[in-house]
């Protein structure tokens, strides 16, 4: 609503009125989590439309259901304990106890890295059993789904890596924490985006 | 005021001041410097484009003449021309050049909220531009499977670059979306969260408004795209079946089954429809800044041409399929979306009748911007008209896939955004140059181009009326086709050989003024927006010098009853402004009568 | 004020241009008046508001440019205008959507009494099946396609076995009876148009869209492909041919059932090389050729090309015209042939005779020649094999001499220029790119090295 009434305002009325206006220069910290939130949204299209062909094409005739691999399910438990891990980091940023938070990073990163090679196993294993890519289109949407999940954590990873580096400077620690909360929503968000995927990918 | 300069401290300390050549102009992360690269590297690539459109109307206007043209190298012209076109071009035209130029100053910021990302953004943008063009020089040359690279055939021997082509062009497009989103993310975030003090949403100007829904929709759409790309590129080089059904090709039957064509086309216009208003809704905001400042008058109806701009960009998402009425979809989706593309119509036309009212009762100053702005309205009005034809699914039958398509897309995206960005440029030109575009050269140059371009497009419509289908190498012996319709085609290439070289006058112009185009002073048209009232022209690094602007009023204080100048700058507070004697004019503070 | 003139001017340009240019629908053949009746109302709607909005650009410009001392009326919005406008604008376009729609209904709703045609895209040529008399079209499957079987049908489904083929591009219809065709694609998207018929639909394998109308008035149209298919999607014609029903079902009578094809005998290569006696005068004892006789090397051909071609030089469609004196010598020869079956004795017996070699006469720039077969290979092959799906004969092989004869005839209209030599009119329409006499001797000469 109130965005309704700010696109309903009169413009050219009260010149010089500042009241309730946006104000000041915000700094980089506002910006960021805007521009994740958006980046989420981009993620978000991408996946959904994904998914839609994903189901538009299991209703074609040549369409066959595939046992998904157990260590799938394993693999769940670890994101999650690895989004359990970033939550723990982003209130110890919060409360500003750097070690802490530190060392929930670190957990979390590892137990990333945890999934992303049980992804690895799972599709390895789906290859000794002879199924690839091309073989059916529920495999290749299985191959796909992962993989482009397994990137963007990929991509998570490489911030948080950088984060990492750059823990010791002392100056950059407002901004260290701020990140760190944000990374935190990223890897929500992501294991979000991996439920849904397994579920759908279990279901059909 | 003083925490203004408080925050800006803070800003501070991520301002680098570039020094040397290369950080100043290279590896730049001033929007400004982006966007000039981007525009470069657009308007560069944009006239490989147009040197393809002239190889398609050598072999159309004057068939089994030219030896260098094969039917091969017919349909890599029409593809490379109409995919350059629209997305290396258009899109990175408006958006990362305009959108990078206009957005940080126009809303009164220092600069994008993430300048890194913001440069990144051009060198990914430019490595796309570097493989979509190296495909040129593989075996097999480019796709030439039309810019909607429709599967299946777009993989499979019978079209050109089937293998390598193809492979290019999908990993080009992925890499462009990444650009775009590096910069998009950017674009979004700076107008919600770096707007200067008083400037809201409603007080913003209508471009950045057009720059801003429509790098939303570009976020939203791109993905799209994005995943036809991937699953394309995986059945084309693993050969997974997503979108390839079974299938008999040169005689044999392809290792291909069940996949879905029209996923292919639906998932394509989810991308394809949105792309059309990311390249019309900036075109719209720029146009109606201009309008505005060379009427002397405000924008006639802001309010409803923010709701109008809303309104499209939310309606754009559900008139995809109407891009597919004869394409064998299921035929009931036709009510649906022939009823929502003549919806989308209304707004649209309500932004026309609104820039024609703001020229009403104003003070037209000609100018060359100005004329660009009439041609503009003149070109979308026809071009918007004949949408209506190809909008409503019972008409659009017999003109579907015939040059009337040609005629329209080109009146409405391809001419139309053009003389937005000719004009924007006659515009701005002073303000990133600090001189004034010649202005004899710039009439010669947009009469030309208006004729020119008029007589290229209008004779298509009828032709596609006649039947004449689009995508044709040659007609030949037809029952239908009379020699008068060659006569015209022959006719049309002519005029588009003409308007080709007329945009040499313009580059010229570009070149010239550079160093020796009259000096322009700050605000030349006496306009209102922020970005004219930078301290220094060409604005430095930073924008604003030591304070940051504050905004005290909307972006169309002109001609203002009772002010003794026609037009108050947004930065200007109330009690700043000289009135006329006698006058109860009050700087805007209160209600005007 | 120069501007307002120019506005002026392409206003009236456009309103001339629209009146008096040649160029409009063609005219009408099929019962979709409504379509036209549709196109007219948006005319009408859209030219009034063209005109209307323009006139009023012109006028603003005019009496509101600028002049000393004047001043822009101040008025932000009108809520009162902005509501008239937005309410005329939805009645207008609700007086183009209604129309639009209503014909829709109609365009997608088949009429209980239409009859069923199968249309069968490929690249780059169209064929098509009627039911037989059960209406019923048999069941087909694209892995059962072959030289013998080119539409795949199922030879165990007793629905499939009355089903006509007609396997070249031209189709009769009857005058005044509704038809539902139905849409197949064997390999990529085509689109079935004829512009005198107003509809059209694209053809997407693995689906079957349809598409129904009524001819209404005799004649002969072209089919047209209006949906990018390949580099010979521009080639991809064919005909139709609405006629009284006694004719029709003459035409159609011409053309076998499919359990006729079936059990159609294997041709009889002794009583190939009997007729072949008879050609052996001047293409040699075993099919050689020779060139002081104008007479090609004929082994190396497909026994479906040899049989193409001498059934079109036995019904005039090839050697008639005036230009062709060396075809004109075989169009007597193949009438020698007493029927298809004749014809397709002698055509196996010389798919028989063993491959010899060809002399080869001409040179050429054979890098420039490679570059032009790009184009060529999309049907004729790589190698130059040939490929029976596009209908293209071999290449690789054959007299250089005859071939660069050939490509000149077909650049020139004398062969192929037949209306109803359809696959002649495909290379007639492709060998356009073959700008002159040395790309021909280019892409022989490349010819000749494969």
């Amino acid at each position: 609503m109130n965005l309704l009434r700010k696109i309903t305002a009169k413009p050219w009325e009260h010149a010089g009125e500042m009241e309730g206006l946006h104000g000041e220069y915000i700094a980089a910290h506002s910006a960021g989590r805007t521009g994740l939130f958006m980046f989420l949204a981009v993620i978000s299209s991408m996946f959904l439309l994904f998914m839609i062909s994903y189901y538009t094409r299991s209703r074609f005739p040549d369409w066959e259901i595939l046992a998904d691999p157990g260590i799938l399910w394993l693999n769940t438990g670890v994101l999650v304990l690895a989004s359990v891990a970033l939550q723990m980091a982003s209130n110890a940023a919060r409360r500003k106890a750097m070690v802490s938070m530190r060392n929930s990073l670190f957990a979390g990163a590892l137990l990333t890295l945890l999934f992303i090679a049980g992804q690895l196993v799972a599709w390895n294993q789906l290859v000794e059993a002879g199924f690839y890519a091309w073989g059916n289109p529920a495999i290749a949407f299985f191959y796909l789904f992962t993989g482009l999940h397994a990137l963007h954590l990929v991509g998570g990873m490489w911030f948080l890596g950088r984060l990492g580096f750059s823990m010791r400077q002392e100056n950059k620690r407002e901004r260290i924490r701020h990140s760190v909360t944000l990374c935190a929503t990223y890897w929500h968000y992501l294991l979000l985006v991996w439920l849904v995927l397994f579920a759908l990918l279990l279901k059909t | 005021m003083a925490y203004v300069a408080l925050a800006d401290r803070d800003h501070e300390q991520h301002l680098h001041d570039p020094q040397t050549f290369v950080t100043k102009y290279i590896w730049s992360q001033d929007h400004k410097v982006i966007a000039i690269q981007y525009s470069l590297t657009a308007i560069a690539v944009g006239l490989v484009a147009l040197g393809l459109s002239l190889i398609m109307r050598l072999q159309l206007g004057f068939p089994d003449t030219f030896s260098f043209i094969s039917p091969d190298e017919y349909y890599q012209a029409i593809t490379m021309h109409g995919m350059i076109m629209v997305i290396y071009l258009l899109t990175a035209l408006l958006l990362g050049g305009f959108g990078n130029y206009l957005i940080p100053l126009m809303c009164g910021a220092r600069d994008m909220v993430f300048p890194f990302m913001n440069m990144v953004s051009y060198w990914v943008y430019l490595l796309s531009v570097i493989v979509l063009c190296a495909s040129f020089f593989i075996s097999g040359g480019p796709t030439g499977a039309g810019w909607t690279l429709y599967p299946p055939q777009v993989i499979l021997p019978g079209t050109p670059g089937n293998n390598g082509g193809i492979v290019l062009m999908l990993l080009s497009l992925v890499l462009f979306i990444v650009a775009f989103t590096m910069g998009g993310l950017n674009y979004v975030t700076t107008v919600l969260q770096a707007r200067c003090r008083g400037m809201t949403l409603m007080r913003m100007p209508l471009s950045v408004w057009g720059i801003f829904v429509a790098t939303i929709l570009g976020l939203l759409a791109f993905p799209a795209l994005l995943v036809t790309g991937i699953m394309l590129l995986l059945d084309s080089v693993l050969g997974t079946s997503f979108f390839m059904p079974a299938l008999l090709s040169m005689g044999e039957v392809s290792e291909h089954s069940g996949g879905s064509p029209i996923l292919f086309q639906h998932l394509f216009w989810f991308f394809g429809h949105p792309e059309v208003y990311i390249v019309a809704l900036p075109a719209f905001g720029v146009i109606s800044d201009l309008v505005a400042v060379h009427a002397r008058k405000n924008i006639f109806g802001y309010r409803m041409m923010v709701w109008a701009i809303l309104a499209i960009g939310i309606i754009s998402f559900i008139v995809w399929a109407h891009h597919m009425y004869v394409s064998g979809m299921n035929p009931y989706f036709g009510f649906f979306f022939a009823t929502t593309t003549l919806i989308i119509a209304i707004p649209t036309a309500l932004k026309v009748y609104n820039w024609v009212l703001t020229l009403w009762r104003g003070d037209i100053h000609l100018t060359v911007p100005m004329l660009f702005v009439i041609g503009f309205i003149f070109t979308f009005i026809n071009g918007g008209i004949t949408g209506l034809f190809l909008g409503n699914v019972a008409v659009d039958m017999p003109l579907s896939d015939t040059y009337f398509v040609i005629g329209h897309f080109h009146m409405v995206m391809g001419v139309s955004p053009i003389l937005v960005i000719f004009g924007a440029i006659y515009h701005w030109y002073p303000k990133i140059t600090g001189r004034m575009l010649n202005d004899r050269l710039g009439r010669i140059h947009f009469w030309l181009t208006l004729f020119g371009t008029y007589a290229i497009y209008l004779p298509m419509h009828y032709l596609g009326i006649l039947g004449l289908p689009r995508r044709y190498y040659a007609m030949g012996d037809t029952s239908f086709i009379p020699d008068s319709a060659q006569a015209m085609n022959a006719g049309i290439s002519i005029a588009a050989f003409f308007v080709a070289a007329v945009q040499l006058i313009f580059l010229f112009n570009l070149f010239w003024s550079r160093t020796r185009g009259k000096p322009s002073g700050g605000n030349p048209w006496k306009a209102t927006t922020l970005e004219w009232q930078t301290p220094q022209t060409p604005p430095v690094h930073g924008n604003w010098g030591p304070d940051l602007p504050v905004v005290y009023r909307w972006a169309y204080d002109f001609s203002v009853p009772g002010a003794s100048q026609d037009y108050i700058p947004q930065t200007m507070a109330p009690e700043d402004v000289p009135t006329d004697p006698g006058s109860s004019y009050d700087g805007g503070e209160g209600e005007h009568s | 004020m120069g501007i307002a003139v120019g506005i002026l001017v392409l206003v009236v340009i456009t309103v001339l241009f629209h009146f008096l240019s040649p160029w409009w629908f063609t005219p009408l053949a099929a019962d979709w008046a409504s379509i036209d009746l549709t196109v007219d109302i948006t005319f009408w709607v859209t030219g009034v508001v063209f005109i209307a909005l323009n006139g009023f650009l012109i006028w603003v410009i005019i009496r509101y440019r600028h002049r000393q001392g004047q001043k822009a009326h101040y008025e932000p919005e009108s809520k009162k205008l902005e509501w008239w406008l937005t309410i005329v604008t939805s009645v207008g376009v609700i007086a183009m959507l209604a129309p639009g729609l209503w014909v829709w209904a109609r365009i997608i709703e088949v009429p209980d009494d239409a009859a069923v045609v199968e249309v069968v895209g490929q690249q780059w040529h169209w064929s098509f099946r009627f039911p037989g008399e059960d209406g019923v079209l048999g069941q087909v499957d694209i892995g059962l396609m072959t030289v013998d079987n080119p539409l795949g049908l199922k030879p165990d489904d007793p629905a499939g076995q009355d089903d006509i083929l007609i396997t070249n591009p031209e189709l009769h219809l009857t005058i005044n009876q509704p038809y539902k065709f139905v849409l197949r694609s064997k390999d990529v998207l085509h689109n079935f148009t004829v512009p005198q018929f107003r509809v059209k639909m694209d053809l997407i394998p693995g689906m079957v869209p349809y598409v129904w109308l009524k001819p209404t008035r005799p004649g002969r149209f072209d089919i047209m492909c209006e949906e990018l298919c390949g580099i010979a999607h521009f080639a991809m014609r064919g005909v139709v041919v609405v006629e009284e029903k006694a004719a029709f079902e003459d035409w159609l009578a011409g053309y076998p059932t499919f359990a006729e094809v079936l059990a159609r005998p294997t041709p009889t290569l002794a009583a190939g090389k009997a007729s072949y006696a008879v050609c052996s005068a001047c293409h040699g004892a075993s099919g050689e050729g020779n060139e002081m006789l104008n007479a090609p090397k004929l082994t190396g051909l497909q026994p479906w090309y040899l049989e193409r071609q001498l059934m079109n030089f036995k019904h005039g469609l090839r050697g008639g015209d005036p230009g062709d004196a060396f075809g004109a010598q075989m169009a007597p020869m193949a009438a020698v042939l007493a029927d298809d079956a004749a014809i397709a004795n002698v055509a196996a017996y010389i798919a028989s005779l063993p491959d010899s070699e060809s002399r080869k006469t001409i040179s050429g720039d054979t890098a420039r020649g490679e570059k032009i077969y790009t184009t060529c290979l999309s049907c004729h092959g790589s190698g130059g094999q040939g490929i029976w799906s596009q209908n293209a004969p071999a290449l690789k092989g054959a007299d250089d001499w005859y071939l660069a004869r050939q490509l000149e005839n077909y650049r020139q209209g004398i062969r192929g220029a037949h209306p109803q030599d359809l696959y002649g009119k495909q290379m007639t329409l492709i060998s356009g790119m073959l700008r002159d006499e040395q790309a021909i001797r280019d892409v022989v000469a490349y010819i000749n090295t494969l």
